[in-house]
């Protein structure tokens, strides 16, 4: 039975149309969520005991960060997907991740280098965890630079996936990168075995935050997926259906 | 509120760093928007030239 639901969301028609009706149930519990997270990280949440009020860079750095793999792995995983079973939806995810990704990836650079300032004395080191970081940003840029590089949508979909596949081996690297080498950056709090070391009050906002940017990028990628679809599936029939031409040839 | 903004000392770093985060934030929404807009509007386009031609 589960092969029903997957054949039902490999369906372009059904996967447009339900995207459409999921948006908004992503987007306003992401709005919610970061609203909530914002005022427990910069109001509610004490100052911490070493870094002041300094520390509340991670209410921003930590989602960005958070994102920048999440949404690879989402992007190289989609990318599996479309070579193995050709379908068009998965190509159609694994498309739309690159610009968010790049995007959050540089974002979490940039937080990071305005947290390390004041933190560690230098806005840049070449250590595992910052190098590891930048090596992500440029395997997003190659996705973008291959898939404009070529013209052909599918032929770009395809060459574009083996190099998404092949780039993950860096996900592990950039999370343990902090474990197995000496780095200037801090070892995980909460995304690891046992319990996260911070008091509640402060990492309830994380909390709140890593949702929010969650529920965000899904409602982002629903958006961008839908028009990734239409410009695969332009002969299509249910495309006219879904833009609501058929009645009168425009929209 | 002046402290609040002031931050401990760290406004100078915080501060951009949220501000950086904002304009992320609402540029993704932007371009998201824009990307499924002109490819709608490239599928209505060619669903009404092929019916001009049929």
């Amino acid at each position: 039975m589960a092969w029903v639901w997957f054949h039902r969301f490999g369906s372009p028609p059904h996967f447009y149309r339900l995207a459409t009706r999921l948006t908004p149930r992503f987007a306003w519990p992401a709005a919610l969520l970061c609203l909530s997270g914002l005022i427990g990280g910069l109001v509610l949440a004490p100052p911490d005991y070493q870094q002041g009020d300094g520390f509340r860079i991670i209410y921003v750095h930590a989602p960005a960060a958070w994102l920048s793999l999440m949404v690879y792995v989402v992007m190289a995983a989609s990318a599996a997907v479309g070579l193995i079973w050709r379908m068009t939806v998965a190509y159609a995810v694994s498309a739309s991740c690159a610009v968010i990704g790049a995007s959050f990836t540089a974002l979490a650079l940039a937080t990071g280098m305005l947290w390390g300032r004041p933190m560690w004395g230098t806005y840049w080191e070449w250590d595992p965890r910052l190098t590891s970081e930048l090596l992500l940003l440029f395997l997003y840029l190659g996705y973008l630079g291959l898939r404009n590089a070529i013209d052909d949508i599918g032929r770009a979909d395809r060459a574009s996936a083996v190099l998404a596949i092949v780039g993950v081996v860096n996900v592990p690297i950039i999370h343990y990168s902090v474990i197995w080498w000496n780095s200037l950056h801090q070892a995980p709090s909460v995304m690891k075995f046992g319990r996260p070391t911070m008091p509640a009050a402060m990492l309830v906002p994380l909390l709140l935050m890593l949702a929010g940017f969650t529920a965000y990028f899904v409602a982002l990628l629903l958006i961008r997926a839908r028009g990734e679809l239409l410009r695969r599936e332009r002969n299509a029939r249910w495309v006219a259906e879904a833009l609501g031409a058929t009645a009168t040839g425009q929209g | 509120m002046l402290k609040f903004l002031a931050m401990g000392g760290y406004a100078r770093y915080l501060w951009p760093c949220y501000a950086l985060t904002a304009a992320v934030v609402g540029l993704n929404i932007r371009w998201a928007l824009r990307s499924l807009r002109a490819a709608q509007a490239q599928a209505r386009r060619r669903i009404a030239s092929v019916r001009a031609v049929s």
